[in-house]
């Protein structure tokens, strides 16, 4: 069985890959693609450091076979940034929102896509949507309360 | 190098054929949530993976006249909480689909997955059981329509012939003073697999409830309709004593193990306690006073 | 945050940049397994399938002709270390590290390593791993702790004895002070109670990982530890290979929490990579990271307290029998030495047991052994205070220990800073605030409980260099686990008096830095910022006489204020101030480069303490406990980088709270772990916590140039009894072993109703 042709768009610019039909699409982005930034802690969906968007909507990559990538956008870490950082990443640095920073990547890809949807939300809101990115080392506080910040900075930027 | 293949056809009928074709080999991809993780762990080598997301009427909600639903059994939950109507006429099935996995995963998991994986403890199952869901199946004999709780035949196994594919639910129309809710025990707030899970559909007539359905997850093979809980709720004004009965009732209907996630006490008395929180929490939506 | 020593720090106490924080947060940062080699190929493990087997015998020759299959390695491979005689590296024994990384006479738990293969692709390392044959002779198997100290327990050992007779029970521990017996003899109330604990895990996120390559007999590892000096050392042990021919490159650590302080793929990818001449990638599975990498022991324990009327506690005994796994080690002296340490006691005996079984080998998780001993200390503390009619924070205040207690564990205190938490919490607006009612039937209940862990110094090296711009890099050893980097640049700009972001830190690999002991015990902070100190004095130093070279005056002539080198006054000579950067301009023509190192073993480590409350609401109808809030209050010496602090405090906290809740290894009838995920291996996700205050309490160490402590550790000792002492309060009901489900939550309200 030869390998499929995949022809998709990464972080805004096309990508076409060879995978087998059995692989992750975060096997393609750590491997071939060379886009380590999306991390593997657990490969069942459970950990979400491997978060990625599909679409827009935020997705675990190591659910996903690399050949659904077909026709898709898919969004990663290493596209957070432009020339300076992401309101998201910055605050996380300024508030000590990281400490090991495995998880960090998916936290924040999982954050942005929030904020995207909801500018404004409650500490509840951020929990229970982020609760698919374990965090081990922080106990989540800086995480939620740096979400919570950027939200804020972000809504006053955009009066 | 790798025998599998993978096919996303457009169109029912070429799914159903490559399906069939594939025989015991053939796994349907609808969200991928549960298949990639059992090809992971190796209980599951497919041959042929056949991706139904590329199928219009496996994706789409469309509207049935006097607030019925046909819903494509590759929804995802987080499409379903986007619709607004259906999260108004059907709260109890849109928040049980919402309770599987987290963020990521609402963007991927299905109402059809989640009944095809034939765990008794998938949530979405229970919630499409009180709401009296009719499974829409197309095979290479044609189309048939069975009731959702027949379709779980056991732990992983279905009761579906070879080449069948789930191809959506249809959610029956909705009289006045209806309403649905699902509730389901996990030890953490989320990210678990339900130890319980109740779904509870009724009807409220000036209080009194006309009609009801109650379904139970992870205290069975399968996900259970449980009719004598039903039959406790209907006709009465869901009073302490009623609810107590209907309690009652669905802890007798457990036939729970003990296992990693609960034990068979603790299941049975927690499918009582669910059973009476599902219930008022619909009974309000349904406007009761 | 709280007191604050020294104001006029600009940069000590200051919540700055971390110098890797760009990097973790745009994906670039390299863990474990994110670097690829040419020619890489891939490890797999073969795992034994059995509990306690017998390996009769392995045949690879199947494996090794398979297609794509380069290298085969078995335990005959690894270096053996004859069980008569120990080899100790820190508190590894060889003995029993030869046989962990690769069973020898036996597989020892289920998931125990016993063949690996490497292949050019994972799946066919995999695919081959499946064609080894091995002939076990299944023996009967024992995992808990209890069960394996029973004299008819299958024996795991033959080479253990204890009271002269073949047993589990691999070695004891014992503290004594005083005379136990006539202290109880004194008490008025004395409490009694027994605990159980399961195994759990340190659940860092990033699997195990390293890629290792071998040309011409030198090896370069490439793995994620705790210290790659003892990756080296382990490696050159295990392997025979002189240290001088590995150098272990440390990547960015994805958590460790204690877990990779040991080596479980570096020696055998060594191999690997040395039979197949190609460089060796290996990765766990998270499923492999469950089964076979240490969680931490199991236990049974049993406490005594006795206090006289007037609430002075007079006698403390405890026992505390710790599951090691498969080989010794438990950390008993964790369990029996940091217990009773938090109280002035005059009489105490604190024995620990360490005892072996059928699961996986347990390595250090936080503060490894004393949750498990001040869990069931602070549980029965809280039951002597209410016994008397004490505030149970007063009830600990008065019998805290001080500076001058003689503690059961050896010292007599230097200046702590234990009574100054407990003060702290008493003045809180969390413990002044009433417990909420009763409301919506949910009940609710607060708990309070201590800890103490012992803190740490040893062996740091670090190297301070200028650079031709006056820009300042500086290397340490100690791999960076929450942020010891921002901590490392904050001290050294302080010193220089220059801005922090010219100052790079970087962790040198063990070619470039001098031998750094493993990032743990709470010391990398504290021991770096010894030698940084150390190094940058001796920098200044060499500004101050390269200043004076160029000013044609006396080295003591000069001072270094502020980033600049000045005249020592009048007297000096009228000089314009030279900075930084305009003596490294002429560096070449005054003495040649600017820089100094330090090594050290460092000393005077003093313990930290502190004291948690925590508020939970309990669902009488689903036993599920919820924590609602929680404070931590730690005296940490000082705070180089407050948010990084926090950080640790709120870290340790959730993990307490995992521990107290929902995570337990589980294990099926076969002896297999059943839970060997991050789906049922239950782990607080954002949504189960609260906010987590941390009141940082700073009372200098005074055997420390920045008065720092240690304190990574302490903040996992106090949370499970202050939610079990939060849970009791709540039901009136108390729960003796973790973790606190509910259905155990529901057993213990249906037998308190009856």
């Amino acid at each position: 069985m030869s390998k499929l042709h995949v022809s998709t768009t990464i972080n805004g610019e096309p990508q076409e890959f060879l995978c087998d039909a059995d692989q992750s699409l975060l096997d393609i982005l750590r491997g071939p693609l060379g886009l380590t930034g999306s991390k593997e802690g657990c490969g069942t969906g459970d950990c979400g450091a491997c978060t990625v968007t599909l679409n827009g909507r935020i997705v675990c990559s190591c659910l996903m076979l690399a050949a659904e990538a077909e026709g898709q956008q898919i969004g990663t870490i290493e596209g957070m940034a432009g020339e300076e950082l992401h309101p998201l990443q910055t605050k996380f640095l300024e508030m000590a929102a990281l400490q090991c920073g495995i998880c960090t990547p998916g936290v924040l890809m999982a954050a942005k896509a929030l904020l995207e949807r909801n500018p404004d939300p409650t500490e509840h809101e951020v929990r229970f949507w982020l609760a698919g990115n374990l965090c081990r080392c922080t106990g989540y506080d800086k995480i939620i309360r740096a979400v919570m910040e950027t939200a804020a900075d972000m809504r006053g930027a955009a009066r | 190098m790798t025998d599998i293949q993978y096919l996303a056809p457009r169109t029912l009928d070429e799914a159903v054929k490559a399906f069939a074709a594939a025989a015991g080999a053939g796994r349907i991809l609808a969200g991928g949530t549960d298949l990639l993780v059992q090809m992971r762990n190796g209980t599951v080598r497919p041959g042929v993976i056949v991706d139904i997301k590329k199928i219009a009427e496996v994706t789409s909600i469309e509207e049935i006249a006097g607030g019925g639903f046909r819903i494509g059994a590759a929804v995802s939950g987080a499409a379903l909480r986007e619709h607004p109507k259906l999260r108004k006429i059907w709260p109890g099935v849109v928040e049980a689909a919402n309770l599987i996995g987290s963020t990521q995963i609402q963007g991927r998991a299905t109402a059809g997955g989640n009944l095809c994986n034939g765990s008794p403890a998938g949530d979405s199952v229970p919630a499409l059981v009180a709401a009296g869901a009719v499974v829409i199946i197309q095979g290479p004999k044609g189309r048939r329509e069975v009731a959702v709780e027949k379709v779980p035949a056991g732990p992983g196994r279905l009761n579906l012939t070879a080449g069948e594919i789930v191809v959506g639910f249809t959610l029956p129309p909705r009289p006045k003073g209806s309403s649905d809710a699902y509730l389901r025990m996990i030890p953490r707030t989320e990210m678990d697999i339900a130890v319980v899970g109740c779904g509870v559909s009724l009807t409220l007539d000036n209080g009194t409830c006309t009609a009801a359905r109650v379904g139970l997850g992870a205290v069975a093979p399968t996900v259970l309709l449980v009719e004598e809980a039903a039959r406790a709720l209907i006709g009465s004004k869901l009073d302490a004593a009623a609810l107590e009965k209907a309690a009652v009732a669905c802890s007798a209907a457990c036939r729970p193990i003990d296992d990693k996630r609960g034990t068979i006490a603790y299941r049975t008395k927690v499918a009582g306690v669910l059973l009476k929180r599902t219930a008022a929490i619909a009974a309000e939506r349904a406007g009761r006073k | 945050m709280s007191t604050e020593t020294a104001n006029d720090n600009k940069w000590i106490g200051k919540n700055t940049i971390r110098p890797d924080g760009a990097d973790k947060v745009t994906g670039r940062a390299a863990y474990a397994a994110d670097t690829t080699m040419p020619g890489m190929i891939w490890g797999k493990i073969l795992r034994s399938p059995h509990p306690h087997a017998r390996i009769r015998s392995i045949d690879t020759r199947k494996a090794e002709a398979y297609p794509g299959v380069k290298a085969v390695v078995t335990a005959k491979d690894i270096v053996n270390f004859p069980l008569d005689k120990s080899v100790m590296l820190g508190i590894q024994d060889m003995r029993w590290m030869c046989r962990n990384v690769m069973a020898r006479e036996k597989a020892l738990f289920a998931g125990h390593p016993v063949a690996a293969v490497a292949a050019t692709t994972e799946k066919i390392a995999a695919e081959a791993c499946k064609l080894i044959e091995v002939d076990y002779e299944v023996l009967p198997f024992v995992i808990d702790v209890e069960e394996a100290m029973k004299p008819d327990a299958p024996i795991l050992h033959d080479f253990i004895q204890f009271d002269g007779k073949p047993s589990n029970i691999a070695g004891k521990l014992e503290h004594k002070l005083g005379d136990i017996e006539a202290g109880f003899a004194k008490a008025d109330v004395v409490i009694e109670r027994t605990f159980r604990t399961k195994p759990v895990h340190q659940g860092y996120i990033e699997p195990h990982a390293c890629l290792v390559s071998v040309s011409d007999g030198k090896a370069t590892i490439w793995s994620s530890s705790q210290g790659q000096f003892m990756v080296r050392a382990m490696c050159a042990y295990l392997t025979g290979t002189p240290q001088n021919d590995i150098r272990a490159i440390p990547a960015e650590i994805g958590g460790g929490f204690g877990g990779k302080t040991i080596v479980y793929l570096e020696p055998v990818a060594l191999l690997l990579a040395k039979k197949s001449g190609r460089p060796v990638k290996m990765i766990m599975t998270r499923g492999e990271v469950f089964h076979a990498s240490g969680p931490t022991s199991g236990s049974f324990s049993k406490v005594k307290i006795g206090a006289t009327k007037d609430g002075k506690v007079v006698a403390a005994q405890g026992t505390y029998c710790l599951q090691a796994g498969a080989l010794p080690g438990s950390p008993i002296r964790g369990a029996a030495g940091c217990s009773f340490a938090p109280y002035d006691i005059p009489n105490v005996l604190s024995v620990g047991y360490d005892v072996v079984s059928n699961r996986s080998k347990v390595a250090a998780y936080r503060a490894p052994g004393a949750p498990i001993g001040a869990y069931a200390v602070e549980c029965v503390m809280d039951e002597l205070a209410e016994a008397l009619k004490i505030d149970p924070l007063q009830f600990r205040l008065k019998n805290a220990a001080k500076q001058g207690t003689k503690a059961a564990h050896g010292p007599v205190y230097p200046r702590i800073g234990f009574v100054e938490t407990i003060e702290s919490a008493l003045k809180h607006p969390h413990y002044k605030t009433p417990v909420p009612k009763p409301k919506n039937g949910l009940l609710h209940g607060r708990g309070v409980a201590s800890g103490f862990w012992f803190n740490a110094g040893g062996e740091s090296s670090a190297q301070v260099n200028i650079a031709e711009d006056g820009t300042v890099v500086v290397i340490t050893g100690h791999p960076d686990i929450g942020g010891s980097r921002a901590s490392t640049a904050n001290i050294t700009a302080e010193i220089l008096g220059i801005d922090y972001k010219k100052v790079s830190v970087l962790i040198g690999d063990t070619s470039v830095i001098g031998f750094s002991n493993l990032t743990g015990g709470s010391r990398v902070t504290y021991a770096s910022a010894m030698v940084v100190t150390q190094s940058t004095e001796q920098v200044i130093t060499q500004l101050r006489e390269r200043a004076a070279k160029i000013w044609k005056i006396d080295p003591d002539a000069v001072v270094w204020e502020n980033g600049e080198a000045r005249p020592a006054g009048d007297n000096a000579g009228k000089f314009e101030p030279l900075t930084l950067a305009q003596i490294a301009a002429q560096a070449s023509a005054t003495g040649g480069p600017i820089g100094a190192g330090k090594q050290l073993n460092t000393v005077g480590a003093e313990g930290g303490f502190a004291t948690h409350v925590c508020d939970v609401e309990v669902d009488p109808g689903l036993g599920i406990v919820r924590v609602l809030r929680y404070t931590s209050f730690q005296d940490v010496g000082r705070a180089i980088h407050p948010g990084y602090v926090e950080g640790q405090m709120q870290g340790g906290v959730a993990q307490g709270i995992g521990w107290a809740l929902s995570e337990e290894y589980i294990y099926d009838k076969s002896g297999k772990l059943d839970n060997p995920s991050f789906l049922d291996y239950r782990m607080p996700v954002s949504s189960d916590l609260p906010m987590l205050d941390s009141v940082i309490i700073e009372v200098p160490n005074p055997k420390h140039p920045q008065g720092v402590r240690g304190v990574g550790e302490v903040p996992l000792v106090p949370p499970m009894a202050a939610v079990a002492n939060a849970i009791y309060n709540a039901l009136g009901r108390r729960l003796y072993s973790l973790p606190m489900s509910p259905p155990k939550v529901l057993a213990a309200m249906d037998q308190a109703a009856e």
